[in-house]
């Protein structure tokens, strides 16, 4: 029997506010354990909750941007649990009344298909703190620094019904809650915190099997690794007679295994019931249009602007609009360059290669985009060769200066003096008459060897396209080259 | 020093130099001292009050002073107060130290006066008699063998007993105007939203108000004054502006309200035995002085005991969660488990009031009963509130008992929790409308105090003080005191 998988995520994304949700305690990942926790997230007697505007500003944005209805009345509710690392015995999160509705996330494949994934919803609510099992031996320790960090809990229809598609769609969830700046994205230290609901029927069938629930994972990887091992050990079990059980999974990234952490047979009562110490959140119409007044360019307009307005090809486009960060390099430089092609050239090939070899990411890269730019335009307006540039570019990885600075300080300028590079091919051809003989008799390849030792002289500065021409007229000329 | 004085009185003493308040404030620690069978306190803070004392007395000397600086008062103890105990009552607060002022506090700090203790309550507030403390009940002084209502019956007692001169309370379903009926002061519970609840330990949060309990409508209006106004810590705070509010402590009330007419619900009155006489007369009062008496209805009345203890139970049974031997508080010894940890230090630190309503609230909001219980009693909440507004669109304010009779017999009741409940059967409603209410004394019966409730549309606090003032200017019933040591 042939199966299909169906497969919806859940993403937690951690919002990029300068405070909590409900506390003015910074959220900034790192601190010693603790230092970051104020009364309000330890949930001491008598505190109470304070809605942080900027992390409703930034629902709405996403909500914006995915085309979602943005509810004007929502509401947080308590969700009711025990747990060391909850400290109030509750999480405020958004239940029966969402700040965000349905919506839709485009994803491309790299077969070129696109894939509409429903989003059912997104809400607001408050992170819990860490449980550190293993830092104390036979004891717990808690964490409460990551305790009312606001996440954005997006919640996907089961629209995929592969690995590969779970992976497009939470790769460019996570490209669009970068360009909306309202995430750092960052994986490793949990900004975005996927659970996949996976589960298998037969191909053709309407019916829903029963699915699992897979908690937890932080990286596009494992996503894809997770939701395949999952798929196949249920397909395994269904093909061997048997009934996949509804549970909450964990992902062994060690192992490549899933491992089941509880049965989920009967649901948990969170007892929901709306927060009384938070008001139900209004927004207007005006305050919707304002903050879609302000979203930036997103990832599709850029793509597409890239290939209409710059010419770029559709691998180069893609490329750089990938990341924000990236493609707002590129525009940087681009902007000195006004060459779209040989400034993409550029940073698709030495600059990214070299951030790779140092491990750097693009908001660290040594060479501002503006220099990058200047040494491009330098390269069109034949101050420099190409290959010199490549020099260049290494010194200004170590921050040697700018781009002018080097080439003086260095003496790179281009030699594009006719009568000086006339004179230096003379003396060449005079010096090697074997080779010219070898020219005459038709053996064209002793050129490259003339313009290497023309280089050779002028320390790789001479004009390369200049001196292949005046080679070619002194060698027309005569065989000696003697006048 | 003269008894029983007004803030308004002491306040003169102060300004005109007749004692000092370190001297205002050894006077009251001496009665608190000499009244300690009372247990009206479960902590002095009498170092600390000394230094605040010797602090105003200093004020005073560079002319510096407020209108309130060296009034000495006395905190419920379910206000959050940075470095002294905040145990709401409870085993599981025991010797818990809050880290932060709670908004009413530091405002009062701020205005000079000066915290003499922390008084005796109902475990988180939630009794009618006192008795659901871990620290003993208090004891009702006009009569050592009846309670003095609850839960803020610490801060009633002391008042009526002369210990303090006002103190602060909070009111979730009647909890400062019953005991101040029962003790024969006068209690205030704002509109809900006046007052800021940050710092104030949460039972039900969509319920509780910190109001004032005194001697007459002026110590309330002035206490009141410094207490309210919007908190950036408190969402549920609200930013109704009102200058007469804000001029009480610079214009003093006015008594006033001989033009208003006053509703008398059919329903608070149908079953009324003891003290009905009284209010009757108390509204006799009004009329000869000029105001209009009405009957009214408010239909909905019998809907609000059960509609309460369901919301407040279901609110109440996850602002304790946190109360979990985990972060602070009572933990049990020697867990075995985390569940273990958690089902005995709450097992071991929540007395039976608490626990019973813990587990009423958590079956309210659990799934399959949320529509039958949660959701009923805020539809019949709606209704209640509805009642209320209908109401008052015929009618500037209500006149009502607020309790069924005098004190009870400390004893009598505890074993019929249902039997308690009736007790705040008339100040509920108002509770649970958000309404400001207030209860005054207005008679005696067999030596025990009978109080009278006036209730006030949103935002009506002024009618309730101005009209309070006018009857207590009419009657002398709040000069009566219990006799003590």
């Amino acid at each position: 029997m042939s199966w299909e998988a169906v497969i919806g995520l859940e993403v937690h994304v951690q919002l990029a506010t300068k405070s909590k949700i409900f506390s003015g305690a910074s959220p900034a990942f790192g601190g010693a354990p603790n230092s970051q926790a104020c009364p309000v997230d330890i949930g001491l007697p008598g505190v109470l909750p304070v809605l942080n505007a900027e992390a409703v500003r930034m629902a709405v944005k996403f909500g914006l941007a995915i085309d979602a209805e943005i509810y004007p009345y929502s509401i947080f509710d308590r969700k009711n649990y025990f747990y060391p690392d909850l400290p109030k015995g509750y999480q405020i999160s958004q239940f029966a009344h969402p700040i965000v509705g349905p919506g839709t996330l485009d994803i491309r494949m790299e077969n070129g298909d696109t894939v509409a994934v429903g989003i059912t919803r997104a809400h607001l609510e408050e992170d819990a703190g860490k449980s550190l099992h293993t830092s104390y031996p036979g004891m717990t320790g808690i964490d409460l620094n990551r305790t009312g960090t606001p996440l954005l809990e997006v919640v996907s229809e089961p629209d995929m019904r592969s690995p590969a598609q779970a992976v497009a769609y939470f790769r460019q969830l996570h490209k669009l809650v970068r360009y909306l700046e309202i995430c750092d994205g960052n994986l490793a230290e949990g900004s975005m915190r996927c659970d996949a609901n996976v589960s298998v029927r037969p191909l053709g069938s309407s019916e829903l099997g029963e699915r699992s629930e897979i908690k937890n994972i932080n990286s596009f990887r494992f996503v894809e690794k997770a939701i395949a091992f999952e798929i196949e050990r249920q397909i395994d079990i269904l093909e061997s007679g048997g009934k996949v059980r509804r549970d909450t999974r964990q992902y062994d990234s060690e192992r490549n295994e899933t491992r089941s952490m509880r049965t989920k047979e009967l649901s948990d009562d969170y007892r929901y019931f709306p927060d009384p110490d938070l008001l139900p959140v209004h927004l207007t119409s005006a305050y919707i249009a304002e903050v879609k007044a302000s979203l930036p360019e997103l990832p599709e307009a850029r793509l597409a602007r890239f290939r209409t307005e710059l010419g770029l090809n559709d691998y180069d486009a893609a490329w750089l609009t990938n990341d924000p960060v990236i493609a707002d390099y590129f525009e940087a430089a681009l902007s000195t360059t006004g060459d779209a092609k040989l400034t993409a050239n550029w940073i698709m090939g030495d600059a990214s290669a070299a951030l790779h070899r140092d491990e750097l990411e693009w908001g660290d890269c040594p060479v501002p985009a503006a220099e990058l730019g200047r040494l491009i335009a330098r390269i069109k307006d034949d101050t420099i060769s190409s290959k010199l540039a490549k020099t260049i570019f290494d010194a200004l990885w170590v921050e040697e200066g700018t781009v002018d600075e080097i080439i003086d300080v260095r003496g790179l300028r281009q030699l594009s003096d006719s009568a000086a590079l006339r004179g230096i091919v003379k003396k060449i051809l005079n010096e090697n008459p074997s080779q010219v003989a070898q020219y005459q008799t038709g053996k064209n390849k002793v050129l490259g060897f003339f313009v290497g030792q023309v280089m050779k002289a002028t320390q790789g500065r001479a004009n390369p396209g200049q001196v292949n021409e005046l080679l070619l007229d002194s060698l027309k000329e005569g065989a000696t080259g003697k006048e | 020093m003269k008894e029983f004085a007004s803030i308004g009185e002491l306040a003169r003493g102060l300004r005109q130099g007749d004692y000092s308040s370190v001297e205002l404030v050894r006077h009251y620690l001496a009665r608190i001292s000499a009244n300690s069978t009372l247990n009206t306190f479960i902590t002095i803070n009498e170092d600390e009050a000394l230094i605040a004392a010797a602090s105003a007395d200093r004020a005073f000397e560079r002319g510096v002073a407020g209108p309130l600086t060296g009034i000495p008062l006395a905190h419920k103890d379910i206000f959050c107060t940075q470095g002294i105990t905040t145990t709401c009552g409870s085993h599981i607060l025991e010797n818990w130290i809050a880290p932060y002022d709670a908004t009413v506090v530091h405002r009062l700090a701020d205005a000079g006066t000066v915290l003499l203790g922390k008084t005796n309550m109902d475990e988180f507030a939630m009794g009618s008699s006192n008795e659901n403390s871990y620290f003993g009940a208090a004891l009702n002084p006009w009569d050592t063998s009846r309670v003095p209502g609850g839960s803020s019956g610490g801060s009633a007692a002391a008042v009526a007993a002369g210990l303090i001169p006002v103190a602060t309370g909070t009111d979730t379903g009647g909890s400062i105007r019953q005991p101040a009926a029962f003790c024969g002061v006068a209690g205030i519970k704002p509109t809900y939203g006046r007052v800021s609840r940050y710092g104030m330990a949460a039972f039900a949060s969509s319920l509780d108000q910190a109001g004032v309990i005194g001697h007459d409508a002026e110590d309330l209006a002035m206490v009141l004054s410094v207490m309210s106004g919007l908190d950036p810590r408190d969402s549920t705070s609200s930013d109704h502006a009102d200058p007469w509010l804000a001029g009480i402590l610079e214009d003093g009330l006015t008594p006033g309200g001989e033009k208003l007419t006053i509703g008398l619900p059919d329903e608070y009155f149908k079953d009324l035995n003891e003290g009905a006489a009284l209010l009757e007369a108390a509204a006799g009062e009004f009329e000869r002085a000029g105001c209009r008496l009405t009957r009214i209805s408010l239909p909905h009345t019998d809907a609000a005991i059960p509609a309460y203890y369901i919301l407040a139970g279901a609110e109440a049974s996850t602002n304790l969660s946190r109360y979990d031997g985990v972060h602070f508080g009572y933990r049990c010894e020697n867990p075995t488990s985390l569940e273990d940890l958690y089902q005995r230090s709450r097992s071991e630190g929540f007395g039976t009031e608490v626990k019973r309503r813990i587990l009423t609230g958590t079956y309210a909001l659990s799934v399959g009963y949320f529509d039958a219980y949660y959701l009923k009693a805020q539809k019949l909440r709606r209704l209640i509130q509805q009642d209320f507004l209908a109401a008052f669109a015929a009618v500037d304010l209500i006149l009502a008992p607020t309790t069924p009779g005098v004190a009870f017999h400390t004893g009598d009741l505890t074993d019929d929790p249902v039997a308690m409940y009736q007790q705040d059967i008339f100040t509920i409603p108002a509770s649970l409308a958000g309404l400001p209410a207030l209860s005054v004394p207005c008679g005696f019966i067999a030596g025990l105090p009978i109080g009278m409730q006036l209730i006030g549309p949103h935002f009506g606090e002024q009618k309730l003080l101005e009209t309070s003032a006018l009857y207590q200017r009419r009657t002398d019933w709040h000069q009566h005191h219990p006799e003590v040591t």
